[in-house]
């Protein structure tokens, strides 16, 4: 029971986190490099084109709830297999969820490292 | 990728560890948290090891932020995934906790996954309809340092 506890809070983290990322990355794409504008801004400025971007905002939400799943998980299970096996899940999440959303170029050298990150978790959760 | 980009890269990596790491020893001291006390889920980050966990996933989120303004959201996850063997050998270590060999073979699988993407390009899209994120920060960051020059003559 506790096993399946954990698992579903995983799999609330990842829906969350995935969203969340996709948000954020878009919001960051959109407000651009982050080092060159403060330079030619200021670090002031650029916060605050980043606390008005709405898909930041929204983005930030869904992190929240990811988080405050990540923090039952991690009452109920090891932090060796909580914190990989959620993140890792993620990041093959992401990887489909950035190919629809995001448009960028998941090439096969992208995909062979969803395909190992998704082994390695099962040996994880073995 | 310059240095200056590695280093946030690295940031991510450090900072993201650290802090799993504390939240899982301040949660373990807090105890198994109910649905019916959904009020102690608020309450725990006043636990000290949580707090700081905390303050050290800001540095994770501030550090991921920049290097999702000039990186793919599927390069900046695998390139700042060697957390997971840090936070292996930090459960290993600090928190005592019993790591098995299959998810020692895991967390090399993982790294095995990291190291296929890293040898990759950093951006390869340019989000529709707007200018390529990079392009840009090239034009605002020559008057920019101009400026820079500038004040430090005065």
């Amino acid at each position: 029971m506790r096993e399946l506890y954990v698992w579903c809070a995983i799999a609330t983290i990842v829906t969350a986190s995935t969203t969340g990322d996709v948000l954020l990355s878009r919001a960051m794409k959109q407000v651009g490099d982050v080092g060159s504008l403060c330079r030619s801004t200021g670090a002031f400025t650029v916060i605050a084109r980043v606390l008005r971007n709405p898909s930041f905002l929204i983005g930030l939400l869904a992190m929240t709830l990811a988080f405050y799943s990540l923090l039952f998980a991690l009452s109920w299970g090891d932090v060796s297999l909580v914190a990989p096996a959620s993140a890792s899940l993620t990041f093959v999440a992401n990887a489909v969820a950035a190919k629809i959303f995001l448009h960028e170029r998941v090439d096969r050298r992208r995909w062979m490292a969803a395909l190992c990150v998704a082994a390695g978790v099962l040996l994880l959760a073995a | 990728v310059t240095p200056r980009k590695y280093s946030v890269l690295a940031g991510i990596t450090l900072f993201g560890a650290a802090g799993d790491s504390l939240l899982s020893y301040g949660m373990k001291l807090a105890g198994s948290i109910s649905l019916r006390h959904l009020s102690s889920l608020v309450l725990v980050v006043l636990n000290p090891w949580i707090a700081v966990g905390i303050l050290f996933l800001l540095g994770f989120f501030a550090s991921y932020m920049v290097a999702l303004s000039w990186a793919d959201l599927t390069y900046v996850l695998p390139a700042t995934s060697f957390g997971y063997v840090l936070l292996t050998l930090i459960a290993k270590f600090l928190l005592h906790e019993h790591v098995t060999w299959t998810r020692w073979l895991g967390i090399l699988f993982i790294s095995a996954g990291v190291g296929f993407v890293t040898h990759g390009p950093a951006l390869t899209h340019n989000p529709p309809g707007e200018e390529p994120p990079l392009e840009l920060s090239v034009e605002v960051a020559a008057p920019s340092e101009d400026a820079i020059s500038s004040r430090a003559g005065r």
